[in-house]
């Protein structure tokens, strides 16, 4: 039984996919390429080895955007939320950038990275800044006074309450806030690569088109952005089974 | 009793030192320019080992005269002495204890009782998590994290957190508040025989008239709002106090009048 519900939602994707292959064999049109084809762009782009290279190339640009917002955004927002001061002092210049799509940087990125892996990179940090930002500025607000209060009363330094009662409270809420912010740039990259740089899965969806209307590759290249993040999402979710932090989601 | 182990500190339990001193203190929140009093004039003076009930009703202040003595706050004027030192701020020789909700969620069991303990060397910590596990009754679910107990667990849990860095006083907010009445009578005594073995200075903030008469040595009926001491009552029953004693019916139906309220529903 429980294998037949786990081979459930697999067995709808199958259907979906016998009947855009049967409905594409029953009507050939132009206007997307069957799963068929689709595969063999895949098969394509593995024989001419570009898969790998730019699945990396993509992998690579997330991996240092990311990383570069979490290490500057997550101290930061958990120090403005801690002082009630500071947030006043930078919500308005937060709010006021925060809903500028980082799409709309790509001139200015791309003018002081140039056409590059850093000009990627770069939208690819501002997409993750704001909201990984906002996540930690609230995950300290929500903190409940009372575990303070508690590690105070055991007589905790201000680096030992930090250490020992603020960040195991926020991390929960950080986890989600991670998660969220890492599809956010699996978004984002995509897109920079689109413009800004003559590699990556991006790249390869406007190479694929402007290049001889290869569809079946553009298809391709979309599926495997598709189980790409998928599998972001799901390495994500696990970390939420982590035992000491499963409390923070008890009310899910 | 079974769990006198070498580290509890050999208290007499027939002092009479003063631990803690309130004197004249006054407390006055202010809030968009509106100064409400929540304290007025409060005197009371506690004895080592002694057990204290702050008996009100909701909303009283009776709280905020208890944060004040842990030091979370400060009095507007007067002041708060434990042994004779001035009250500045939290310290780890008295705790508080909240309503369950105190334990920390992301640590185990051992990890919570273990919290104050970091400074020890690791056997001692171990053993005397080890020994707070048995007081409270939390064998078998040293592993456990706090949502997998019951609100009783919780309770009994944060009291070992508490007991277990030796504090000479406890102070304690409601904190049988939120379980359910049965739960609540077999914490109370629970209390007591910890009480007892280790006679630390106790202050227990409760709206629970019965809950106080039951547990305390003297009961201080506060006022409402702002919140004023009006009359310290003694309960001269030694413990085990049986709830039928027609001495415990006198002292409760004395403090029902006190409060003003007629003793029927």
């Amino acid at each position: 039984m429980k294998l037949l519900v786990r081979l459930r939602p697999i067995a709808f994707i199958a259907i979906l996919l016998a009947l855009w292959q049967i409905a594409i064999d029953l009507h050939p049109i132009h206007i997307l390429p069957s799963p068929w084809q689709t595969l063999g762009g895949i098969a394509y782009l593995i024989h001419h080895k570009l898969l790998l290279k730019y699945i990396v190339a993509s992998l690579f640009r997330v991996t240092w955007g990311f990383a570069l917002a979490v290490v500057l955004a997550v101290p930061l927002g958990l120090t403005i939320g801690w002082y009630r001061r500071a947030e006043m002092a930078f919500n308005p210049i937060i709010q006021l950038l925060r809903p500028i799509s980082p799409l709309a940087w790509i001139p200015i990125a791309i003018l002081w990275f140039g056409v590059g892996d850093l000009a990627a990179i770069f939208l690819i940090f501002l997409g993750c800044f704001f909201p990984l930002l906002l996540t930690s500025i609230n995950a300290v607000q929500n903190v409940p006074a009372v575990y303070i209060d508690a590690g105070r009363n055991f007589g905790l330094t201000p680096t030992q309450l930090v250490r020992r009662v603020l960040y195991p409270a926020v991390v929960p809420q950080l986890i989600v806030g991670l998660r969220i912010t890492l599809g956010i740039a699996w978004l984002v990259v995509v897109a920079a690569e689109m413009i800004a740089v003559d590699s990556g899965l991006g790249f390869l969806i406007v190479d694929a088109r402007n290049a001889g209307n290869r569809y079946d590759l553009v298809v391709a290249g979309m599926v495997i952005i598709g189980v790409i993040g998928l599998g972001l999402d799901l390495a994500m979710r696990s970390l939420e089974q982590v035992k000491s932090f499963r409390w923070g989601y008890a009310e899910e | 009793m079974p769990y006198t182990m070498s580290f509890t500190e050999d208290t007499t339990p027939t002092t009479t030192a003063t631990k803690l001193s309130v004197d004249h203190v006054n407390m006055t929140f202010t809030r968009d320019g509106k100064a409400t009093p929540v304290l007025e004039d409060i005197n009371l003076e506690v004895r080592e080992g002694e057990f204290i009930c702050l008996l009100g009703p909701s909303g009283c202040g009776k709280s905020t005269l208890l944060n004040t003595m842990a030091g979370f706050l400060q009095p507007t004027s007067g002041a708060i002495r434990i042994d004779g030192e001035p009250v500045t701020g939290p310290d780890a020789r008295r705790i508080f204890v909240f309503q369950e909700r105190g334990v920390f969620p992301w640590l185990t069991v051992e990890g919570n009782i273990g919290f104050g303990l970091s400074k020890l060397p690791r056997e001692e910590r171990a053993r005397r998590i080890a020994h707070y596990i048995r007081m409270v009754g939390l064998e078998g679910f040293e592993q456990s994290y706090p949502n997998e107990l019951s609100g009783g667990m919780k309770q009994r849990l944060e009291v070992a957190r508490a007991l277990a860095v030796n504090p000479d006083m406890l102070f304690l907010d409601e904190p049988f508040g939120a379980l359910d009445s049965i739960t609540r009578l077999v914490m109370r005594g629970e209390l007591l025989r910890i009480w007892e073995a280790e006679r630390k200075t106790i202050i227990f903030v409760t709206h629970d008239i019965d809950e106080a008469v039951q547990l305390a040595d003297r009961v201080v009926v506060l006022n409402s709002r702002p919140a004023s001491i009006q009359q310290i009552v003694e309960i001269d029953i030694p413990h085990p106090r049986s709830l039928s004693d027609p001495r415990y019916l006198e002292l409760r139906d004395g403090i029902f009048q006190q409060i003003g309220l007629a003793h029927k529903v």
